[in-house]
């Protein structure tokens, strides 16, 4: 609870206790008037204010001044009924404040529910200077520098870790809840959480360039583009307001000329007045927007803006990239199929041949032989452009390369029914067999799949520059019918184009991880980036930026929007249809000031709750 | 230039409100209201004082909604 709030809670008890005790006080005429006017002024002198700066700015139509008006409006009639119930005027009044009271706690609570969690932001950066650790202002970090971070920091700024051992939370970032594990020459990003050992850093961006400054740019940047949702809400505000006080007007006008029966009708009209106040819709729309979007950060999922939200609701049609979305994008050691040697040791030998080589394939190699740096001796390594790489491994002649390698030293190489990059091995001559490299499939590629069409898409396609049999091998796997290989970057954008015109009411979303698609990205009605940690052009280009790559996250950026868009209709049709029936009641003299009232901050607590879900990723 | 500057304001519809007000006003060139975050970032024209046009975004946003505040740092 902030000042504000613990100010305004007060006055609400101290009103609602004063009516309480008057209930037992037997007064009358002015005494009874001047008693009552203590709890209102006290609950509602801010509304009066604010309607009458409202009159002076001239923007009267709010809800400050139906408020005022209706209240005061109540008073009057009971001086001039001679009732003397002012009971329901300090009741309209005490209700409305309770209603924003409530409102204003629920948002103020789960603000900071996200604020804490995208609290990425650092404050400061260590630099050495005499020898002395000092607290600088990250924006003077110099690219370059050395900076520490201790235990329980944030790292300030991107940079590669030159000395210290330590682990990392990235959940602020990526929604990840394992830790990382960083080491000496590993490249670090700003906003994690150095969890235990001392790391030293040297920069390699300024803080502005970083990923959490790029981040916190993108999230509160979020949501200047509105949604048609919104739009619709600003324009019903502004025609729904004038047409329910004219209606009062009439109301209050018509019936009195035709019936002669003034405050009747006049209580009709004040009874329409509490009513038409649309906060419930204005203030319950732009908040479920908000909410959503901040919820999908909270999951690593950033959204530009809430008419994306819109239209990622609507999404049917995901067109996909293979390389770094659906696969890894680096190879692996996919299986090796050794010709009398055992597994390891003719991985042992690739991996020994390679150990000079630069080429991806020869990484791979490598990884897949950790103990690769052991005493065996390497000599003589000679690469054979366009066909592999010969050395000396313990004195033996050792082959490693492709089918023409083998061709031309003669050894007899087998085919392999695997897709991938072969990588045949030859011992002295003799052929020794093969190691399968391919780039592999992300863990959670298939499941992502089968979550898309329970998300209710109905089409998904993969487009990849990658040759056919690669291709026809990945889609298989992942139960994909429908996908192109061998595109250039401008063929996928052609492709992409032929998707969109055969689509209807329906958006059709793009997800790449940003390299060599960003201009697919920006042509989608809908354009995701996949691990955005990094790759500017794709932060750039999309409108929705995964965090990390996973996958899995795409049916749930959908999931999310369509949830934040079902709350937005549930609330519209729930707000306008209780009031429009509170109208009809209340006009026909069914329902008095306290329906009224419970009709107007009822709907407005009940869409605020209902807005605050979308906060949450569950459903 | 742009600068993100801490606001107050209680509902989401005045948040929209001082965005709408914001952008209305001259020397900002565009204006962004995140009523999660209460930040209002504001892109300014070339070459104006941004603490001239922040003056006058905060009496613009102050006629329409009273209660909001715009920290001026």
């Amino acid at each position: 609870m902030n000042n504000k709030q613990r100010k305004n809670l007060i006055r609400i008890i101290i009103a609602a206790a004063l009516m309480i005790i008057f209930a037992f006080v037997e007064v009358t005429g002015a005494a009874k008037f001047f008693l009552y006017m203590i709890p209102y002024s006290v609950v509602g002198y801010d509304i009066l204010l604010k309607a009458a700066k409202g009159i002076k700015n001239l923007r009267a139509l709010d809800e400050n001044f139906l408020m005022a008006v209706a209240t005061l409006g109540a008073i009057a009639l009971a001086i001039y009924s001679g009732s003397g119930d002012y009971t329901e005027a300090v009741a309209v009044m005490l209700f409305y404040q309770i209603g924003e009271w409530f409102q204003s706690y629920a948002i103020g609570r789960s603000r900071k529910n996200i604020s804490a969690l995208m609290d990425i932001r650092p404050d400061y950066a260590n630099v050495e200077n005499l020898g002395k650790l000092e607290q600088v202002d990250p924006d003077e970090v110099e690219v370059g520098t050395i900076i520490f971070v201790q235990p329980g920091e944030k790292i300030p700024i991107d940079g590669v870790v030159i000395e210290g051992n330590s682990t990392l939370n990235t959940s602020a970032l990526t929604g990840e809840s394992l830790p990382r594990n960083v080491t000496v020459g590993d490249e670090i990003i700003s906003g994690c959480i150095n969890l235990n050992g001392l790391l030293k850093i040297r920069t390699t961006k300024n803080f502005e360039e970083s990923t959490a400054s790029k981040i916190l740019d993108l999230v509160e940047n979020a949501s200047s583009l509105k949604s048609r949702s919104e739009n619709f809400i600003t324009k019903f505000a502004r025609i729904y307001t004038p047409i329910v006080v004219g209606g009062a007007v009439a109301l209050a006008v018509i019936p009195s000329l035709v019936t002669g029966d003034f405050s009747t009708w006049i209580y009709r009209a004040l009874i329409f007045l509490v009513i038409s106040c649309p906060c419930a819709l204005v203030i319950s729309i732009p908040l479920t927007f908000f909410a959503g979007l901040g919820g999908a950060s909270r999951e690593g999922i950033l959204i530009k803006g809430s008419n994306f939200l819109e239209t990622l609701s609507k999404v049917k049609t995901v067109v996909m990239d293979k390389t770094g979305t659906l696969t890894k994008g680096i190879f692996e050691v996919d299986a090796v199929h050794p010709v009398e040697l055992d597994t390891t040791q003719l991985l042992h030998l690739a991996a020994h041949v390679e150990r000079y080589s630069t080429h991806p394939i020869a990484a791979s190699l490598r990884k897949a032989y950790p103990n690769e740096a052991d005493n065996c001796k390497v000599e003589d390594v000679e690469e054979l452009a366009g066909l592999g790489i010969r050395a000396q491994v313990n004195g033996e002649i050792i082959h490693v390369g492709n089918e023409k390698l083998m061709e031309k030293i003669g050894a007899a190489w087998k085919p392999c029914t695997r897709v991938g990059t072969i990588v045949h091995v030859a011992i002295n001559g003799k052929y020794a067999g093969h190691v399968i490299v391919a780039d592999m499939l992300k863990p959670h590629s298939k499941k992502a799949i089968e979550k898309l069409f329970a998300a209710g898409v109905n089409r998904v396609v993969m487009l990849t520059g990658d040759i056919k049999k690669v291709a026809e091998k990945i889609s298989a796997d992942l139960g994909i019918t429908d996908f192109r290989s061998g595109l250039l970057p401008a063929q996928k954008v052609e492709h992409l184009e032929k998707i969109l015109a055969e689509k209807n009411s329906s958006a059709v979303a793009f997800v790449g991880d940003g390299i060599n698609d960003a201009p697919v990205l920006a042509r989608a009605d809908i354009g995701i980036a996949m691990g955005a940690l990094g790759a500017d052009a794709a932060i750039e280009a999309a409108d929705v930026v995964l965090m990390d790559d996973d996958p899995l996250k795409i049916s749930k950026a959908i999931e999310l929007a369509k949830k934040t868009i079902s709350i937005v209709k549930e609330n519209i049709y729930f707000a306008i249809g209780v009031k429009f029936l509170c109208l009809v009641l209340g006009a026909a003299g069914l329902a008095n000031m306290w329906a009224a009232i419970f009709a107007d901050v009822g709907v407005m607590v009940l869409a605020v709750l209902n807005a605050m879900r979308a906060l949450s990723a569950d459903f | 230039m742009k600068k993100t500057y801490k606001i107050d304001v209680d509902c989401a519809n005045c948040a929209n409100q001082m965005e709408i007000e914001a952008n209305k006003t001259d020397g900002v060139k565009s204006a962004v209201v995140n009523f999660m975050t209460l930040k209002m970032s504001v892109e300014f024209e070339d070459g104006r004082d941004p603490k001239e046009v922040m003056t006058r975004v905060r009496e613009n946003c102050k006629k329409v909604e009273d209660d909001c505040e715009i920290f001026l740092k």
